[in-house]
């Protein structure tokens, strides 16, 4: 069979040589820990503690702001310093709580766990909804909405977001790896909510010992199966994913319900195992810190909170001064201003570059090549959706289907002109959609 | 460590290609049929021309852009591609100043007028190539090869008479500097093909919907011998891989490259066997030029989860 695959696409090198051997380690931080009250998309939480309050690793220290949000919990055990604004990795200054770590990681006691047939639809939910687990890949969502489509029985694929198309990272290869008992229960937990549900693993075919290790583990278990792809950026944006996987398209104003399919992250999956199977909170994550500037490149089990400043010292330092540090991936990652932010639940990597290519390219005339329509995954014309968003013309905009881009930054990358073309449509689908919005 | 690092949106990488490499490209792609052209016709000194047209075109856009206050772009070589695409179109006998002129006339007018690279609407090499045709239609048709005047093969081949497909696929024939050889033009363009700087969907079509028009209205049925003349002669090869795939005044849509490329060969056709003239390559290709906003309109694509992603 050959390898599934979507049109267009790009293949940067995948960096990841850096990172992929390095097994998982432990770090454990000192001194404070920062954790932002909206690490997730929906209402930011709300604090439950105040300056002076002890509080025991796996507390939860902010509730939900509302109905779409989510939990936070405190990842060590000590004394909380504030609410103080801090900066995020994305590069804004938001609210957070700050708690200095007493270094003795007493953990809360959790309530005992069932197993999963004694536990009913609502209980496995709210155990997801209350550990704070929210899409772990980068979007945040949080999981047990998505986890609750109006008509469940009409879900007929889970999809497990093993593509990590994301040039440098490595935190999933690894927990594919050495997790993988762990990632095959959080999918049978999430099956065990959709009677007609079938689990997929999307592994791109650069990590084929996840796939060899997959398969093996997936071989007595009649509802999963394995299914390689291409490797080719962006092979895991959930649109082209879900096409891949299960033959179904879905356009901008459909969810992946519609086409009867969920998604999720391998880390999201592993943490769904350790908040239902386990019954503890989400409190820490893996992060790779990798890129061509880092001493000694590795991959971290980390308490979130935990300064990307530790992680470069645990990393060896920089080779030299590094021009950028990107929180996520060199595609869809954040350019961070400073190393002083924590790891929140959707930071999956820290890159270190000592030079800047995007400060290095000087924008000239668009020559009408047509390389950033080959490229796009969302089959539109990202030169023309430029020029019509430098313009202004919303009209012409959603006339000619920008609402369609999924940002992935293809165009941007192959143009030749060095044009920046997903910077210009993704403001004017910002101001596009919020116009939609009101109307 | 409190440094502040460079800020952008993402993404944060980029290619390596640029438009510099691309042109340079192009250059190269274009020196078999220079290299054969200034040898085939080193007793007319071919050479003369295509270094004045070429330089005249590097001169006339430096020029323009200083006198204009505008960043001066030579250095991304697309002038350097217009000017010797330019004198690859001329006859080898053309005095040196006129294809200075049709340089000037194609960088000026039909390219900085109208706002520089990327914006003209037409292909400017032969827009000046037309431009000259009409200022100077003696000298423009007036083709020698080894000192002896006459027809082309495609006009001999107009009138009726028998010629050699060897001849005309080695390139030891009457034409324009650049446009006799096949050879070295395939030559080229596979290399093009290779880099990945064209794909076969321009000539492609271009070239198939020819031959099925020639093979219709030519009056010769699928005959390989007159099918070859008519691929070997004039401008077809040289047009079809090196004037039509220019990206500028093409199609930027898949769809849109096919509709082109058929437009431009039936319009080759069509000149050829029913027009005046023996040679039809460059009117073919600009009135396609012109239609290529119609074209892009009509051949968008469905995007994906509409239809787009099969």
């Amino acid at each position: 069979m050959g390898l599934l695959t979507f049109k267009g696409g790009i293949h940067p090198d995948d960096g990841k040589r850096f990172s992929k051997d390095q097994p998982i380690r432990r770090l454990l931080p000192e001194g404070e820990l920062v954790y932002p009250l909206s690490q997730h998309i929906g209402a930011p939480a709300n604090p439950l503690v105040k300056k002076g309050d002890r509080v025991l690793k796996g507390q939860m220290i902010a509730a939900p702001g509302g109905y779409v949000s989510a939990p936070v919990h405190a990842s060590v055990s000590g004394t909380v310093k504030g609410l103080e604004q801090r900066f995020s990795p994305s590069g804004t200054k938001t609210e957070c709580i700050v708690i200095e770590n007493d270094g003795s990681y007493e953990e809360m006691r959790y309530e005992a766990v069932k197993s999963l047939s004694d536990m009913t639809r609502e209980e496995i939910l709210d155990r997801i909804g209350d550990s704070g687990i929210v899409g772990m890949g980068g979007a945040g969502f949080p999981t047990r909405i998505k986890l609750s489509p109006k008509e469940p029985e009409k879900i007929d694929y889970i999809i497990a977001n093993c593509a990590e198309c994301e040039p440098y990272i490595t935190s999933d290869y690894r927990r594919m790896l050495e997790n993988t008992e762990e990632l095959i229960n959080g999918m049978r937990i999430v099956l065990s909510l959709f009677p007609n549900a079938k689990g997929i693993f999307a592994v791109e075919d650069n990590k084929k010992d996840c796939i060899e290790a997959l398969k093996s583990a997936v071989s007595d278990e009649p509802r999963m199966s394995v299914k390689r792809l291409l490797t080719k950026y962006p092979q895991g944006a959930e649109r082209q994913l879900i096409y891949v996987a299960t033959g179904r398209a879905i356009y901008s104003s459909m969810l992946p319900a519609d086409a009867g399919c969920i998604v999720d992250n391998v880390e999201t999956l592993i943490n769904i195992h350790y908040a239902v199977a386990k019954g503890r909170a989400l409190t820490e994550r893996v992060v790779t810190v990798s890129g061509d500037d880092i001493v000694t490149p590795g991959n971290y089990l980390v308490p979130l909170g935990i300064s990307h400043e530790e992680l470069i010292k645990a990393s060896g330092g920089f080779i030299v001064p590094p021009q950028k540090l990107i929180s996520g991936g060199p595609m869809m990652g954040f350019a961070m201003v400073t190393a002083d932010a924590p790891v929140t639940k959707t930071s999956s990597s820290l890159l270190a570059f000592k030079e800047d290519a995007v400060a290095k390219a000087r924008e000239t005339a668009c020559i009408n090549c047509a390389r950033c329509v080959e490229v796009c995954p969302s089959r539109i014309i990202p030169s023309r959706l430029a020029d019509l968003a430098i313009r202004h013309d919303e009209d012409g905009f959603v006339a000619m289907n920008g609402l369609e881009c999924v940002e992935c930054g293809s165009c941007s990358y192959v143009c030749p002109a060095k044009r920046q073309l997903k910077q210009a449509i993704g403001s004017m689908r910002k101001t596009a959609l919020a116009n939609k919005r009101k109307k | 460590m409190n440094e502040n690092f460079n800020v952008s949106s993402s993404p944060h990488i980029r290619d390596r290609i640029r438009t510099g490499n691309i042109m340079l490209m192009v250059v190269i792609a274009l020196l078999p049929a220079t290299a054969f052209g200034i040898w085939n016709f080193r007793h007319e000194d071919a050479w003369i021309l295509v270094v004045v047209t070429t330089a005249a075109a590097v001169l006339s856009e430096y020029i323009y852009e200083k006198l204009m206050k505008k960043p001066v772009t030579v250095s991304d070589l697309s002038a350097v591609v217009t000017g010797l695409l330019l004198a690859l179109n001329l006859p080898p006998t053309l005095p040196w100043w006129m294809g200075a002129l049709g340089a000037v006339f194609a960088i000026v007018v039909v390219k900085q007028l109208f706002g520089g690279l990327g914006q003209n609407f037409m292909n400017p090499a032969l827009a000046a190539r037309c431009f000259l045709l009409i200022c100077f239609a003696g000298q423009m048709t007036y083709f020698v090869y080894d000192g002896v005047t006459g027809p082309t093969p495609l006009a001999e081949l107009k009138a009726g008479q028998a010629v050699n497909t060897m001849d005309m696929l080695v390139g030891n024939i009457r034409g324009t500097i650049g446009e006799t050889s096949v050879i070295a033009i395939m030559i080229g363009a596979m290399f093009l093909l290779l880099m990945g700087v064209i794909d076969l969907k321009i000539p492609g079509s271009y070239i198939v919907s020819f031959v099925i028009f020639i093979t219709i209205f030519g009056g010769h049925g699928f005959d390989p011998q007159y099918i070859t003349a008519h691929l070997c002669g004039g401008g077809l090869m040289l047009g079809a891989w090196f004037m039509a795939t220019d990206y500028v005044t093409s199609p930027i849509t898949g769809g849109g490259k096919i509709v082109y490329g058929i437009c431009m060969g039936l319009l080759t056709g069509l000149f050829r066997l029913f027009g005046g003239s023996a040679e039809g390559v460059s009117y073919a290709i600009i009135i396609s030029n012109l239609l290529v906003p119609l074209i892009e309109k009509a051949t968008l694509p469905r995007p994906f989860g509409k239809g787009g992603e099969k």
